[in-house]
């Protein structure tokens, strides 16, 4: 068989590209070559940073058990990689170049992947379109005039753009599968503590995850099982029991799948396009043998108001580091030290993340901590109760990903709460800390019409059974097959 | 200012400690740096001590062990599962911007040592060093400071006594016990001028008969016992004067400067504290096993309080030399040390020298403080000087001066008698020579002697004495000038 | 809601200089996310236990292990402003 063209190669999964190269027919140096000449040429500013065309990293370790074959992998500016500038998107981290790599991004090396560009994303994570970068929006693929969705949006449009074969990301109330979602490709959000948080820039630490951004699911269950695994620098990863299968089933036979009807029906704006695809799933999911359970979730519908508490107060001590002491941004010329803080973190954050410190900060502040803090909290544990009460009667949870498909640059900027509300699909699950993927369910047109884009459709399972989820997302995207691509 | 200590007896005080104690764990609380001592600044940091972006802490194990020994040698209840917190603060020597440290559900809590109570136990980490560089030739008040981290997240102990104390002086004593305690354990240096125990001080007054606390003020870092002394005292007579005058005492921090024995207000901050405590996602909850507690438990070692019991009940010593000894660790170390060198020496002599003579010659030869420990006498040499007092080869005059040799210069006792001559005088021949020629020197001292005035043999075993340069024994010598005046 | 003031002191709180525009906006925006927040107040939460943390660990625990630590210049080399192997920052006490 001929090797592949430059265009043929661009559309092949990772795990396509690696049975060619295994099988002797394109030279892995090739696919790096070939993805780092489309980034270094690339208009969705989906990039901060890349590999230079021609000058290849090398793997650390190059012996025969590495499974990625040198392959190119985008990651999100959030992740630290030793000597490569680091900025998770912000000015205050400009010319910050950390002294270590990630635990996440080792392993993926230590598998025998490349870095091939550092990803541009919402500042800190908090964000979810991306127009929150201080380094200016990402352009969604299928429509440079809307967004491709936050926070990991850079990964998300790079994937979709064919400008990397795969791409990692982080989650911490939806940040992996929003965007997969808007950009028509895969995300997947593991269990929390599945994956090392050690050198992923912090947002709100006790919901903060690493996951894959991929073209298909078998390339997600690749990725996760390179990089999950019980950290010694991360005291509260546990990695996966029994490793990650890579899935091959072909339908849902026996599956039951709980549909929370008044959670779903709750929600505030979900376009029509979004509510007929999730209904067509439905339909798919029953053709391929699953049973649809009617199930309730009834404290989801304020996932997001526990989430805008307890998310904004953890960042507001996480951020609280940047203070131009050791490295990043100081405004010169302060004799006082008060002052120095104040500026340095004024210049430094841009509105959104200013936005946040101060309701966590708020959130926190003394006479305030029971109301806001403690409160969230105690939703949290409900939340995480419904699910489990949930997973007694149901193998896996589907909804919508976002209630929306790819919005308008600009469109949301003005109104903050409407920007939080993007998130209500994907933030109970991120509260209860369990697995959830997005993979594209089809197309819908936006409101007030124009071009189709793509919807996605959000599955989630109990904890540490990223297998079962793999599996039925698997059997779904066969069925679904989703061919559509951005122009 | 004044001492009239008048007002003792119209208010009572009310005084409670909070002591931090550096662990001698070999890393620091949440990273792999080594912990040191002295070194150039900043070589002994990574990510995580310098708060970078994305990096995690994680808990050491030996610092855990630790502070389980000093929760459980204070008598205190274990709490079955504790937590961290952030504390949230800006400095710069506080690089994450946050402690982590345990707040509402501390390590351990409700112990006792001795007659106080103690409130809570809980594990931290330490603060980087600041180091103030004066403004010289700069404009006025654009003064810089120097970040070093390398103390920077060791693993800290704090202890929080109940307000159970009522005098300075009791509080020194209390504290030097809870030292002995911690030394005793060998968990900590405890060295109050290297800053690995530090100690604030809470104090206040009420009127004597009164149940409620009065407003306390806040004394931080006295760092040594002498200060922790003074400054409590300087602080009572300070709120006893606004107490006289009817004014309030306001609730505040003071520093208390010990070369001018002054307490000064802390630079009040722009805004009050508002510590924002929130538990600490990146860690775990700690819930000793009973595994850990037990051995915790068998590591200890004798404390303060059983080895005064022994020192009572197997040495038979006097009750004040068993808690002087029991309760001074450096002290205590090396009277046990002495008394395994000790060759046939009862405890008792030996105690007698540690706590009489050895202590009163380090006192004349420096200032206060002397530590045994650190002087040139061995305590193998002190027991060698006992040992030979106690077998009648020296006197005892003449061991005073061998001791005053070896607080001077150290070596061996023997080495210094047989260099200086001071052995006994067994000869009695030449020792009756010299008690005639005593008599002979001085007739009208004998004669007095003679008529029965016993004072007046002084000079002539004055005399005495000084021919011998000490060597001779005292009662031989009265009974030689005695024979020598027929008064046999 | 939350009033100029209450904005004020919570940027203090968070290091964070605030221009007259800015505190404007941000008590307005403010106000409007805390109304929403605020339905979390309205429910019955009693006698539910907070969660702080969704995995079920305990005692992670580190060997008391020295691992080597940065070369003073690595550690030294990303920082604003240095002296003598140190940080140097605006005095405290100027
Ligand atoms: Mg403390
Ligand atoms: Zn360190």
């Amino acid at each position: 068989m001929a090797s592949p063209t430059t265009s043929e190669l661009l559309e092949l999964t990772a795990a396509g590209a690696l049975r060619r190269i295994d099988e002797g027919e394109l030279p892995a140096d090739e696919v790096f070559d070939a993805y780092a000449e489309v980034a270094a040429a690339e208009e969705l500013n989906a990039y901060l940073w890349r590999a230079e065309p021609g000058t290849r990293p090398t793997p650390p370790s190059a012996d025969e058990s590495e499974q990625l074959r040198g392959l190119p992998v985008a990651v999100k500016d959030l992740f630290c990689t030793e000597g490569i500038k680091t900025t998770a998107g912000s000015r205050i981290l400009e010319g910050y170049r950390p002294p270590y790599t990630a635990t996440a991004v080792r392993r993926l090396s230590q598998a025998g992947a490349r870095v091939l560009g550092k990803t541009n994303m919402d500042e800190f994570a908090m964000g979810s379109s991306n127009e929150n970068s201080a380094y200016g929006p990402v352009l969604n693929p299928w429509d440079r005039a809307r967004v491709p969705g936050g926070s990991s949006g850079g990964s998300a449009a790079a994937v979709a753009g064919r400008l990397a074969p795969w791409a990692i990301g982080t989650d911490t109330g939806g940040s992996i599968r929003q965007p997969a979602s808007l950009c028509g490709i895969v995300g997947l959000k593991p269990t929390y503590g599945a994956i090392s948080r050690y050198g992923m820039v912090a947002f709100a630490s006790s919901l903060d995850q690493c996951g894959p951004l991929t073209r298909d699911v078998t390339d997600a269950a690749l990725l996760l099982r390179a990089m999950e695994g019980r950290d010694p620098l991360d005291s509260t990863s546990v990695g996966i029991d029994g490793g990650v299968e890579l899935p091959s089933r072909e339908d849902l036979g026996g599956l039951r799948v709980g549909v929370a009807r008044d959670f779903s029906h709750h929600a505030e704006g979900v376009e029509p396009g979004v509510a007929e695809t999730f209904e067509r799933s439905l339909a798919t999911i029953e053709q391929l043998g699953g049973s649809i359970e009617e199930i309730e979730l009834p404290h989801a519908e304020h996932g997001i108001s526990a989430y805008y508490v307890l998310a904004p107060a953890e960042a507001s001590a996480n951020l609280a580091r940047y203070d131009g002491v050791r490295y990043g941004l100081r405004v010169d010329g302060v004799a006082d030290l008060v002052a120095m803080y104040e500026r340095t973190r004024a210049r430094g954050f841009g509105l959104e993340v200013k936005r946040r410190i101060m309701l966590g900060t708020y959130a926190l502040s003394s006479g305030y901590y029971e109301a806001y803090y403690g409160s969230a909290q105690k939703v949290r544990t409900l939340i995480a109760r419904d699910f489990e009460r949930a997973f007694e009667r149901c193998d896996l949870v589907v909804t919508p990903t976002s209630p929306s498909v790819a919005f308008e640059l600009g469109a949301r900027t003005a109104d903050p709460l409407a920007m939080y509300l993007s998130d209500y699909f994907t933030v109970p699950m991120s509260l209860a800390g369990i697995p959830a993927i997005s993979i594209p369910a089809g197309l819908a047109e936006p409101p007030g019409g124009g071009t189709p884009l793509p919807v996605g459709l959000q599955l989630a399972a109990p904890a540490f059974a990223e297998s079962r989820l793999l599996d039925a997302a698997h059997a779904l995207e066969l069925a679904i097959d989703f061919q559509e691509r951005p122009a | 200012m004044t001492t009239e200590n008048g007002w003792r007896q119209r208010y009572e005080p009310v005084i409670g400690l909070e002591i931090h104690v550096q662990l001698s764990t070999r890393t620091k609380m949440f990273c792999g740096c080594e912990l040191s001592f002295g070194e150039q600044p900043n070589l002994h940091t990574c990510p995580i001590c310098l708060a970078h972006p994305g990096s995690l802490p994680v808990t050491n194990e030996q610092a855990v062990r630790y502070a389980l020994q000093i929760a459980l040698a204070l008598d205190c209840e274990i709490a079955p599962r504790s937590i961290f917190h952030r504390k949230n603060y800006f400095y710069p020597d506080n690089p994450k911007a946050y402690q982590i440290s345990q707040y509402d559900i501390p390590l351990a809590t409700a112990g006792r040592l001795g007659d106080v109570r103690i409130h809570r136990v809980h594990l931290e980490e330490d603060a980087a060093k600041l180091v103030h560089v004066s403004a010289s030739g700069r404009i006025h008040g654009s003064g810089s400071s120097l970040v070093d981290f390398n103390r920077g997240g060791t693993p800290l102990v704090e202890i929080v006594t109940e307000p159970d104390l009522d005098d300075p002086a009791t509080a020194r004593e209390w504290l030097q016990l809870l030292r002995t305690t911690i030394k005793q354990i060998g968990v900590s240096d405890v060295n109050m001028e290297e800053g690995s125990l530090r100690c604030d001080a809470n104090v206040s007054l009420r009127p004597v008969g009164a149940d409620a606390l009065g407003v306390k003020a806040e004394l931080k870092n006295m760092n040594s016992f002498r200060f922790l002394e003074r400054g409590i005292n300087a602080e009572l007579e300070r709120q006893a004067a606004l107490l006289d005058a009817e004014e309030q005492v306001e609730q505040e921090t003071l520093h208390f400067d010990p070369r001018s024995g002054e307490l000064t207000p802390l630079r009040s901050k722009e805004y009050a504290h508002d510590y924002r405590y929130f538990p600490e996602p990146d860690l775990v909850p700690l819930a000793p096993t009973e595994a850990m507690l037990s051995e915790a438990r068998e590591s200890l070692p004798e404390l303060p309080a059983s080895r005064r019991e022994r020192y009572l009940a197997e040495l038979e010593l006097a009750d004040k030399q068993a808690t002087q000894l029991a309760f001074d660790a450096d002290l205590g170390a090396y009277f046990e040390a002495a008394l395994a060198a000790a060759d046939g020496t009862t405890p008792k002599v030996i105690a007698n020298w540690v706590t009489g003579e050895l202590v009163a010659s380090l006192r004349e030869a420096k200032a206060d403080d002397a530590d045994p420990a650190s002087s040139r006498v061995s305590p193998d040499a002190l027991a060698k000087l006992a040992g030979m007092v106690e077998r009648k080869e020296i006197s005892t005059g003449a061991a005073r001066r061998v001791l005053a040799t070896l607080v001077a210069e150290g070596g061996d006792p023997t080495r210094i008698v047989e260099r200086e001559g001071l052995g006994q005088l067994d000869d009695s021949g030449e020792l009756e020579a010299i008690v005639a020629r005593a008599v002979e020197s001085d007739p009208e001292a004998a004669a007095r002697v003679r008529d029965g005035n016993m004072k007046a043999i002084g000079p002539l075993v004055g005399f005495v004495m000084r021919e011998t340069k000490g060597r001779a024994d005292g009662g031989e010598v009265t009974r030689l000038i005695r024979e020598r005046l027929g008064l046999g | 809601m939350i009033d100029r003031e209450q904005v004020l002191h919570v940027a203090r709180l968070a290091r964070l200089e605030l221009s007259e525009a800015e505190l404007e906006r941000m008590s307005e925006e403010l106000s409007g996310i805390l109304e929403h927040l605020d339905r979390i107040s309205a429910l019955d939460l009693d006698g539910v236990d907070p969660t702080s943390h969704v995995v079920a660990l305990e005692n992670v625990l580190r060997a008391d292990v020295p691992w080597e630590s940065l070369p003073r210049e690595r550690a030294l080399e990303q920082a604003p402003d240095r002296d003598d192997g140190a940080f140097r920052v605006p005095s405290p006490q100027a």
